[in-house]
C-alpha cells in the first residue's frame, strides 16, 4: 500500500509523473468538480434566490431559509430522518452482526441462509414500499389476520397511524437492507485470523468477549464501509417513503428529500428545494467532509 | 431536397384544411390521465388525431400531476421536448412560456377563431400572455361537487341529503350502518381541494375571491373563514375512517356504497360512468355542495413546445385544431365527465349531473379556479396544511386558521 | 464459502485473496443436537422465515384472482390458482393508450443496463486502481469529495444534471442516461475497487514495475485477472442499481424508451377503479426477476468480492 508513496517520493512534484494514471482519473476529477462541487455551489446560491420553475438569479438574501425553518413539514421531516436513521443505523448494525456471527459458527446450508437474507436487497425500494404497504394494510395484512384468529381487539396499524407511521417504514427498510449489513459483516469475520480465535480460546475468553472485545475493534474497516453505505442511503431515504406512504398520513412520514423534490418540482418553487437540500448538504457536510478525509484521506 | 419540399406542401395543406390526411407525423404527447375515465377520454383525442393521418404517440405518466410535470419540466428546458403536454388552466406553465419555449398559437386561434367559440373567455386568458396564446384550452372542469352514493343512505335508512348541513346530520346514521361518512384520499390536493370547495359554498363568491385572489389576510382570518375552518372540521371527523390513498379509490368506496359521498371535482363522473352508474338513480351530485351553486372554470390544456422539425411544427397546428374540433370536444368530455369550452356544441347525450354544470354555467354562476389565482407554490403549502389537518385531529381549527392566514400574507 | 479452493482454482490469481480469507470462525460443533445448535438455528430459521414472508405474500398474491383478494387474507394460499395477473402484468396492463404490459419496458431496460454497467465499471475499476496504486497529488481530495457525493440526495442533482447533460447536447439519449449513471455509481464503486486493490499483495504491483509494465499494462495484464470477484461484486450492485432506477428512467427518458421501472410505477399507479393487487405484484416480481436470478447465480462470488472489497479499509 506504500509502494505509490514511495514512487512518488522518488519522483516528486513533477506533472508528468503518473501521468496515465492522471488521465484515467479525469472522469472522477470530473464528476467530483462539474458534478458534486459544481452542482452543490449552483445549489447552495440558488438557493438564496427566489427562482420559482426556472433557476433566475433573483438575491432574495436568507428568504426562503427563513421560511424554510418556520415550516412545519420540514420541521417533522428533520425529526422524523433522525428517528430513522438513528433506529436505522442500530438495528441493521446489530441485526447484521448477529446473523452474521450466527452464520459464522460453521453451520450447514449458511448459502441458502445467506441467500434468503440478501434477496430484499435485489428489489427496489418502490417493490420493497408496495409489499409491506400489502402486508401492514389493516383489512388484509398482519392485523387482519390477528383479529381473524380471536384477538378481535388486536390493533397493529402502523402505516395509518401518525405516532408509529415510521416505524411502519422502519420495517420495510431494515428487511431490504440488513442483508447486504449481514454480508459485509460476514466478510468483516472471514477477514479474522483463526489465530486469533485459537488464542482467545486458549485464555478462556467467552465467547461474546471475545466478540465485542477482541473481534469488532478489529473489523474497523469493515464496520466504516458498511456506515458510509447504510448513512448515505439513509440521507436519501424517498422512494421507500413515497411507495410506501407517500409521506402520509398528514405528513407524518415525510422526509427531507421528499420535501426536497416536492418543493423543487411540484410546487415549483427551486429556491425554496435548494435551500432545503443546502441544509441537507450542510448536515452531511458537518459530519462527513472531517471524518472522510481523515478516514480516506490522510491515513495510510 | 425536392422530397423534403413535397412533404412540406403537404404538411402546409394539411394545416390550412385541419382535418384532412397528411403525411405521417409521430407527435409524442404526455398527459397524467391514467384513471378508467380519463383513459377512455384521452383515446378519443388520440382516434382523432390519428384520423388527420399523424400518429399519435402516448406518453402518459402515472401518479398524478406532481410526478408527471418535473418530468415535462425537465424535458422542455432540458432541450429534448414532447411535441404536446398537457397542463392545468393556470399559472403552471407560466414561466415556460416566458423563457420563450412554447410555441405561439396566436395565427391558428385567430384563424379558427378560438376567441369567439371558447366560453367562458377566462379560459383563453389563463393561455394568453403579452396578448399572445400559447396554449389550446380544451375542458372545463369544476371542483365544487359532493357526489353522494344512493345505496349507503338507503343501507342507514335515511333520505339522501339535499346539501352540505344534512349530509353532516346525516354523518352518525351512515357511521352506524358501518359506513365511511366521507371519503377522502390521503394526497394532499385532495385534502386542500376539499377545503378550497367549502369556502364559497359556507362563506360564499365574495370571501372566496377576497381570499384568494387579493390575497387579504383580514378577510382570511375573519369569522367567515372561521366557519369554513369549523365545517372543515365536521369533515375531518367524517373522513377520519378513509384509509386510501387516490382520489378514485375514494370514488370507489362512493360507487361500491361502501362511503356516503365525496367532495371532488366532476372528473370523478368519469368513474361513475365507466361503473355503469346512473346519475340520479345510483348517485346523487350536489354542485356547490347544495348550499350555493356556484362553480369554478378549472381545466386542462395543451402546451407545444417549440420544435425544430418542421413537419411536427405542422402537425402540432393539426392536432391543436383536432383539439377544438367540436366533435371531438364533444366525444372526449364525455368520456372525461367534463364540459366542453366550445358554447357551440350539441350535449343532448350529457347526463343530469352535467347537465346541471351546464346550467349554472349558462347562467354565468361561476368563480376562478384557484389554480388560476394560486402559484403552485401557494397551492402546496395549503396541501401541506391541510393535509396534516384532515389527518391530526389535535390540530384545532384555530390553530389551522392561523396557518393559514399565514400563507395567505405571504402568497403573491 | 464453505469451499475456497474450488472457487480459487477458477478465478485465475484469486488465491491471493483466498489466501486472506479463512473459513467460518466459531468453535467446531460438537454435538449435532446440542442445545447451542438448536438455538442457532431455531433463531436463523425464524429470521429466515421473516425475510421470506414478503416474498411469499407476493407470489401467492399473484397467483389470485381479485374476488378471492377482497374476501381472503393477503397470507392465505389461492383456492384457484390463476396466471391471467402475470399475463396481463407482462403483456395487456394500461398506461393511458398502451395496453402492452410490461413487454416494451424489458428490453429498454436491457439496453439501457447493459453499457451503464460496462462504462461505470469501468470508469471506476481504473479509479480505484489509480487511487491504490498510483496515488497523485490532490487524488484524496477527489476522492473525499466522491464520497461525499454519495451522500447527496439524487433530486438535489436532477437540475444541475438536466443543464449540464443539455449544454452537452446529450439531454435524452441513451448516452446522456449512461452517463448519469456511471456518474452516480462513481462513489461507491470506486470505494469497493480502491479497497480491492490496496488488498492485493504488493510485490505483484513492485515485480510488474521492475519488469517494466506501465500504468495499463498492470492493470489489464494483473489487476483485472486478480480482481474476478470484486468485478463480480460490482457488476450486482450496478445491475441491480441501474435495473431497479426509477427516477433517472423517468426524468432522462420518453416514452418509446421507458424502462421497465417507469412502466411498473405506472401500471401500480394507473388506478381503474380498484387496485388490482395480484397485477401489481405480478409486475412487481416480473420486474424484479433480473436482479433476483443475478443473485441467486453469483451469490457466492458475492459475499467473497464484498469480503475483499470492504476487509482492507
Amino acid at each position: 500500500m506504500s509502494m505509490s508513496e514511495s514512487t512518488a517520493a522518488r519522483r516528486p512534484g513533477q506533472l508528468f509523473r503518473n501521468l496515465n494514471a492522471k488521465i484515467a482519473s479525469i472522469p472522477m476529477i470530473l464528476t467530483a468538480l462539474v458534478i458534486f462541487v459544481g452542482g452543490t455551489l449552483w445549489t447552495v446560491l440558488y438557493s438564496f434566490t427566489n427562482s420559482k420553475l426556472l433557476p433566475r438569479l433573483n438575491f432574495v438574501g436568507l428568504d426562503q431559509y427563513e421560511r424554510l425553518w418556520s415550516a412545519p413539514r420540514w420541521l417533522t421531516s428533520i425529526e422524523n430522518l433522525i428517528t430513522y436513521g438513528v433506529l436505522s443505523l442500530i438495528f441493521s448494525l446489530t441485526i447484521g452482526f448477529l446473523l452474521a456471527a450466527l452464520l459464522d459458527q460453521k453451520i450447514r446450508f449458511e448459502n441458502a441462509f445467506r441467500t434468503i437474507f440478501l434477496y430484499p436487497f435485489a428489489l427496489s425500494f418502490i417493490v420493497t414500499g408496495l409489499v409491506w404497504q400489502w402486508i401492514l394494510n389493516p383489512d388484509f395484512g398482519v392485523q387482519h389476520i390477528v383479529r381473524s384468529l380471536g384477538w378481535e381487539s388486536f390493533v397493529f396499524n402502523p402505516l395509518y397511524d401518525q405516532d408509529i407511521v415510521i416505524y411502519g417504514i422502519l420495517i420495510a427498510g431494515l428487511w431490504q437492507g440488513t442483508g447486504l449489513v449481514m454480508c459485509l459483516m460476514l466478510a468483516g469475520l472471514r477477514g479474522i485470523d483463526e489465530d486469533i480465535w485459537k488464542a482467545a480460546r486458549v485464555d478462556g475468553i467467552p465467547m461474546w468477549k471475545t466478540y465485542l472485545f477482541i473481534v469488532i475493534p478489529m473489523m474497523r474497516p469493515v464496520f466504516i464501509t458498511t456506515l458510509v453505505i447504510i448513512a448515505s442511503g439513509i440521507v436519501r431515504l424517498y422512494d421507500l417513503v413515497v411507495a410506501q406512504t407517500s409521506g402520509g398520513p398528514g405528513h407524518a412520514s415525510e422526509v427531507p428529500a421528499k420535501y426536497v423534490y416536492d418543493y423543487m418540482f411540484a410546487a415549483q418553487n427551486l429556491g425554496q428545494g435548494f435551500a432545503a437540500s443546502t441544509m441537507m448538504l450542510v448536515t452531511v457536510g458537518i459530519i462527513i467532509v472531517p471524518w472522510a478525509y481523515l478516514e480516506f484521506g490522510r491515513r495510510r | 431536397m425536392r422530397y423534403r419540399l413535397y412533404r412540406a406542401v403537404l404538411a402546409t395543406s394539411a394545416a390550412l384544411f385541419a382535418i384532412a390526411p397528411a403525411s405521417a407525423t409521430d407527435l409524442e404527447v404526455t398527459h397524467w390521465w391514467t384513471s378508467g375515465g380519463e383513459a377512455a377520454a384521452v383515446a378519443e383525442f388520440a382516434k382523432a388525431f390519428d384520423a388527420t393521418g399523424n400518429k399519435w404517440v402516448d406518453g402518459a405518466i402515472a401518479g398524478g400531476g406532481n410526478t408527471a410535470r418535473p418530468v415535462m419540466i425537465s424535458r422542455i428546458t432540458g432541450g429534448d421536448p414532447m411535441a404536446a403536454t398537457q397542463f392545468n388552466h393556470g399559472r403552471q406553465a407560466e414561466e415556460l412560456v416566458e423563457a420563450g419555449l412554447m410555441r405561439d398559437l396566436t395565427d391558428l386561434a385567430t384563424k379558427e377563431k378560438w376567441a369567439e367559440i371558447v366560453r367562458p373567455k377566462s379560459l383563453l386568458d389563463g393561455c394568453t400572455l403579452d396578448g399572445k396564446i400559447y396554449c389550446a384550452p380544451i375542458n372545463i372542469h369544476s371542483w365544487q361537487w359532493l357526489w353522494l352514493s344512493n345505496k349507503a343512505f338507503a343501507d342507514a335508512g335515511v333520505p339522501v341529503p339535499k346539501n352540505w348541513d344534512e349530509f353532516v346530520a346525516a354523518a352518525p346514521a351512515l357511521e352506524k350502518a358501518g359506513k365511511i361518512p366521507l371519503a377522502i384520499g390521503g394526497q394532499p390536493w385532495q385534502n386542500s381541494g376539499a377545503f378550497n370547495v367549502l369556502i364559497p359554498a359556507i362563506a360564499g363568491k365574495d370571501v372566496f375571491l377576497k381570499v384568494y385572489q387579493d390575497k387579504d389576510a383580514t378577510v382570511a382570518a375573519g369569522p367567515e373563514m372561521a366557519k369554513v375552518f369549523k365545517a372543515a372540521d365536521d369533515a375531518r371527523k367524517m373522513a377520519a375512517k378513509s384509509n386510501i390513498q387516490d382520489w378514485n379509490q375514494a370514488t370507489n368506496l362512493v360507487i361500491t356504497g361502501q362511503a356516503g359521498g365525496q367532495i371532488m371535482g366532476d372528473w370523478a363522473q368519469g368513474e361513475f360512468q365507466v361503473a355503469g352508474q346512473v346519475a340520479g338513480k345510483d348517485y346523487t351530485c350536489l354542485p356547490g355542495l347544495g348550499v350555493n351553486e356556484l362553480i369554478s372554470t378549472d381545466g386542462d390544456a395543451f402546451y407545444f413546445p417549440k420544435l425544430e422539425d418542421e413537419e411536427k411544427s405542422k402537425a402540432q397546428e393539426v392536432l391543436a385544431s383536432t383539439m377544438l374540433n367540436p366533435q371531438v370536444q364533444v366525444a372526449f368530455n364525455l368520456k372525461k365527465g367534463s364540459v366542453p369550452v366550445r358554447g357551440d356544441v350539441d350535449l343532448a347525450a350529457a347526463n343530469d349531473c352535467m347537465k346541471k354544470g351546464l346550467d349554472i354555467l349558462a347562467k354565468g354562476n361561476v368563480i376562478p379556479a384557484v389554480n388560476q389565482l394560486n402559484t403552485e407554490d401557494t397551492n402546496n403549502q395549503l396541501n401541506d396544511l391541510f393535509v396534516e389537518f384532515f389527518k391530526t385531529p389535535s390540530l384545532t381549527p384555530e390553530e389551522a386558521q392561523k396557518r393559514y392566514v399565514a400563507i395567505i400574507e405571504a402568497a403573491d | 464459502m464453505s469451499n475456497p479452493a474450488t472457487l480459487a482454482a477458477t478465478v485465475v490469481g484469486a488465491d491471493a485473496v483466498a489466501g486472506s480469507l479463512s473459513g467460518p470462525h466459531g468453535p467446531r460443533p460438537r454435538v449435532t443436537f446440542s442445545r447451542r445448535n438448536i438455538i442457532i438455528y431455531g433463531t436463523l430459521t425464524v429470521v429466515a422465515l421473516y425475510y421470506l414472508l414478503p416474498l411469499y405474500v407476493m407470489v401467492v398474491t399473484s397467483l389470485k384472482g381479485m374476488p378471492e383478494i377482497r374476501v381472503g387474507n393477503v397470507f392465505a394460499p389461492p383456492l384457484e390458482i390463476t396466471f391471467e395477473p402475470w399475463v396481463k402484468a407482462w403483456a395487456t396492463a394500461c398506461t393511458g393508450l398502451n395496453c402492452d404490459g410490461l413487454s416494451r419496458g424489458f428490453w429498454n431496460s436491457v439496453r439501457i443496463t447493459v453499457p451503464s454497467v460496462i462504462l461505470s465499471i469501468a470508469i471506476a475499476s481504473v479509479n480505484g486502481y489509480a487511487l491504490a496504486n498510483w496515488r497523485f497529488k490532490g487524488a484524496d481530495i477527489f476522492f473525499t469529495i466522491l464520497i461525499v457525493g454519495a451522500f447527496i440526495p439524487y433530486q438535489v442533482m436532477i437540475y444541475p444534471i438536466v443543464i449540464v447533460l443539455r449544454e452537452i447536447g446529450l439531454y435524452g439519449s441513451l448516452g446522456g442516461l449512461v452517463i448519469v449513471h456511471s456518474i452516480f455509481g462513481m462513489p461507491i464503486l470506486t470505494l469497493l475497487f480502491r479497497n480491492y486493490f490496496a488488498s492485493l499483495p504488493e510485490e505483484l504491483f513492485k515485480a510488474a514495475r521492475v519488469d517494466g509494465a506501465g500504468f495499463w499494462g498492470i492493470y489489464f495484464r494483473i489487476m483485472m485477472p486478480m480482481s474476478l470477484p470484486i468485478f463480480v461484486v460490482a457488476m450486482i450492485l450496478q445491475v441491480t442499481g441501474i435495473w431497479n432506477d426509477f427516477l433517472f428512467g423517468v426524468v432522462y427518458t420518453k416514452p418509446d424508451t421507458y424502462p421497465m421501472t417507469v412502466q411498473l410505477n405506472n401500471i401500480v399507479n394507473s388506478v381503474q377503479g380498484v387496485k388490482e393487487y395480484n397485477v401489481n405484484m405480478a409486475a412487481t416480481l416480473i420486474t424484479g426477476l433480473v436482479p433476483l436470478v443475478v443473485y441467486f447465480v453469483s451469490g457466492k462470488l458475492f459475499v467473497r468480492g464484498i469480503a475483499a472489497g470492504a476487509v482492507k479499509g
